[in-house]
């Protein structure tokens, strides 16, 4: 019984708007297989006791004061845009539903 | 043309089927800055002028957390008298839409900051529900999209969007409440009464600006409906878009009719978003909701955990307010109020300014007839909240001490009021450019009472014939004459001792 199907493969192309043809499925479907097999050696190792890791820092609590200081002008903010109108970004018409 | 939904009669809704609520509010919070960086957290503006690097999404930019947000968080968590978290969690929300230039929208996933609520709210009979509070997590808000061609200005049709991210990154709390059950058919005036009970809390513990016109405090309405009996929740629609208190409570009555419709025509009801039309009070399909696990929430690697001490969420929950409850009892008592003027006075959202006005010199009474009644209706046409009418409490307090000392009629008074309003000044000015005095002159007052008593003898004769009620029409001839600047009553008197009856 394989760690992730060629279903669920297909459901995470979908959702990470990639096209991914039939054969690359199957490639794609034995690879994470094999990733998956990889992670889940580590939790062998780890017991009931050590949390799960999700930053490298033991660090907490990092605020910052609340002073503003000066952001980009419009001009700048759109330097780098592909396409603008009316001071606003301008991105190509939008396919799914809005959030 | 769209088909128009069936409804089923609101009366035959509620003999047949028991209503189940959910909302989830999101209130922008009222810091300087915004939620990861310190560009000005400000409304509105020339589009893409409140951006930086962090907010626009730039490779290499690098989140910072506003500790006062979490402040806030912390404090409205308290005040909903939920649990804080000892350590918590942002998390990546992901999906594909460009209100977000980083492509996800930082959030909080399974470890909310607040948790396991719950705010008492008083309907409009008195009665208190307790609406159960399941979280309120901290977030960030989204870019503004406007679309450009097709004919309607909505996502579908159009060509091509604008993004303008001014609003993008701005700090946002959601809270959303555990399915509220058993209230029938009062399920749409708890659901209004809970969003305004929630923006009074807000507004006392001034964390946000809650106004709804601006979206700074916005509801999303979960509306589903069990037959009576039944043991399982039906299918629930989400409906969006609901910014005022009014549509709030019209949205989920319309939610209710048509799902009862769909149901009693043997359909199923589609779990979906749906979109409040403000103009005919109805909701349209949008989006198929999708499952949570779509988002791939992960753990956001940028921002490291909040452990918030106890010393601090002790020390925090000594600056919250009274509670809402507490304080329409207080505020009852206090100025003497029946149920029904207590309803008023919150309904108008005049609670703050009549405080205000009675602590500027006004009596309670007087002050609360200003905001209630003659401002609220001026607010109304022009559709304006109360307290962004272009008049001051200490402003509304100075008309009622002229009024008290007798220099201005109750008539007179309005029209200072509205000078105040039309910006030509302070009280005192108006009275002065208007010349709104009243007439205290007894010899100019009893010029005009001789010339209004020659004028009509008969009724001098018949005061004189000990019909004193027949003075009158006298007394009305002299305010005309006086343009209503007069006091009524030593007018009467002066008419009284002038025909010696």
């Amino acid at each position: 019984m394989p760690n992730i199907s060629r279903a669920e493969v297909a459901h995470l192309a979908k959702l990470a708007h990639l096209a991914v043809t039939d054969e690359e499925l199957d490639v794609f479907a034995g690879q994470l297989d094999q990733i998956l097999d990889s992670v889940a050696k580590v939790g062998e190792v780890a017991g009931e006791d050590i949390p799960p890791t999700s930053h490298a820092v033991p660090l907490t609590n990092v605020f910052r004061e609340d002073v503003t200081q000066p952001g980009l002008t419009q001009q700048q903010a759109l330097s780098g845009a592909p396409a603008a109108e009316e001071g606003r970004f301008r991105v190509p018409r939008i396919l799914g539903e809005e959030q | 043309m769209t088909a128009v939904a069936d409804l089923m009669d609101y009366a035959e809704v509620i003999e047949r089927f028991d209503p189940v609520l959910g909302l989830e509010v999101h209130t922008e919070l009222n810091t300087k800055t915004k939620m990861f960086c310190s560009t000005p957290n400000v409304f509105g503006g020339e589009p893409n002028t409140h951006v930086c690097p962090t907010c626009l999404g730039l490779p290499g930019a690098l989140p910072v957390l506003n500790g006062k947000a979490v402040e806030s968080a912390i404090r409205i968590g308290l005040a909903l008298n939920c649990e804080i978290a000892e350590w918590c969690r942002f998390a990546r929300k992901n999906y594909f839409y460009p209100d977000m230039p980083k492509n996800f929208q930082t959030s909080q996933y399974d470890e909310p900051i607040a948790f396991n609520g719950y705010l008492d709210v008083t309907l409009d009979d008195g009665e208190v529900v307790r609406v159960e509070i399941e979280r309120a997590h901290m977030e960030e808000d989204t870019g503004k999209s406007l679309h450009v061609g097709g004919a309607t200005g909505r996502i579908h049709g159009a060509d091509y969007s604008l993004l303008d991210y001014n609003r993008a990154g701005v700090p946002l709390i959601e809270i959303v409440t555990k399915p509220i059950v058993g209230t029938g058919d009062r399920a749409p005036m708890v659901a209004r009464a809970y969003v305004n009970t929630l923006r009074d809390l807000l507004r006392a513990l001034d964390v946000s600006d809650v106004r709804m016109d601006q979206g700074s405090l916005r509801c999303d309405a979960n509306v589903s409906l069990m037959e009576k009996g039944a043991a399982q929740f039906g299918t629930r629609t989400e409906t969006k878009n609901v910014n005022s208190l009014r549509s709030v409570e019209r949205a989920v009555r319309y939610e209710m009719t048509r799902q009862a419709a769909v149901l009693a025509g043997g359909g199923t009801v589609i779990q979906e978003t749906r979109h409040f039309q403000e103009a005919d009070g109805t909701t349209s399909s949008g989006r198929i909701k999708e499952t949570a696990e779509d988002y791939r929430y992960f753990p956001e690697p940028d921002l490291v955990p909040i452990a918030p001490s106890r010393e601090w969420v002790e020390q925090l929950r000594t600056t919250l307010p009274e509670k809402p409850a507490d304080r329409r009892k207080r505020i009852q008592t206090e100025w003497d109020l029946t149920a029904e003027e207590l309803r008023d006075l919150f309904n108008a959202g005049a609670v703050e300014l009549v405080e205000a006005t009675v602590e500027a010199g006004a009596k309670p009474d007087e002050a609360r007839g200003w905001w209630v009644n003659f401002l609220a209706q001026e607010a109304n046409s022009r559709e304006v909240e109360l307290a962004e009418l272009p008049i001051t409490p200490a402003q509304v307090a100075r008309v009622t001490v002229l009024v008290a000392s007798g220099e201005l009629t109750n008539k007179l008074a309005r029209e200072v009021v509205k000078g105040v309003l039309a910006g030509e000044g302070e009280p005192d000015e108006v009275v002065e450019k208007r010349g709104l005095k009243v007439v205290s002159d007894d010899s100019a007052l009893l010029a005009a009472v001789d010339e209004a008593l020659a004028a009509q003898p008969d009724i001098a004769d018949k005061i004189r014939g000990g019909k004193v009620q027949a003075a009158g029409a006298i007394v009305g001839a002299v305010m005309k004459a006086t343009k209503g600047q007069a006091d009524a009553k030593r007018v009467r008197e002066l008419i009284i001792e002038r025909v010696g009856a």
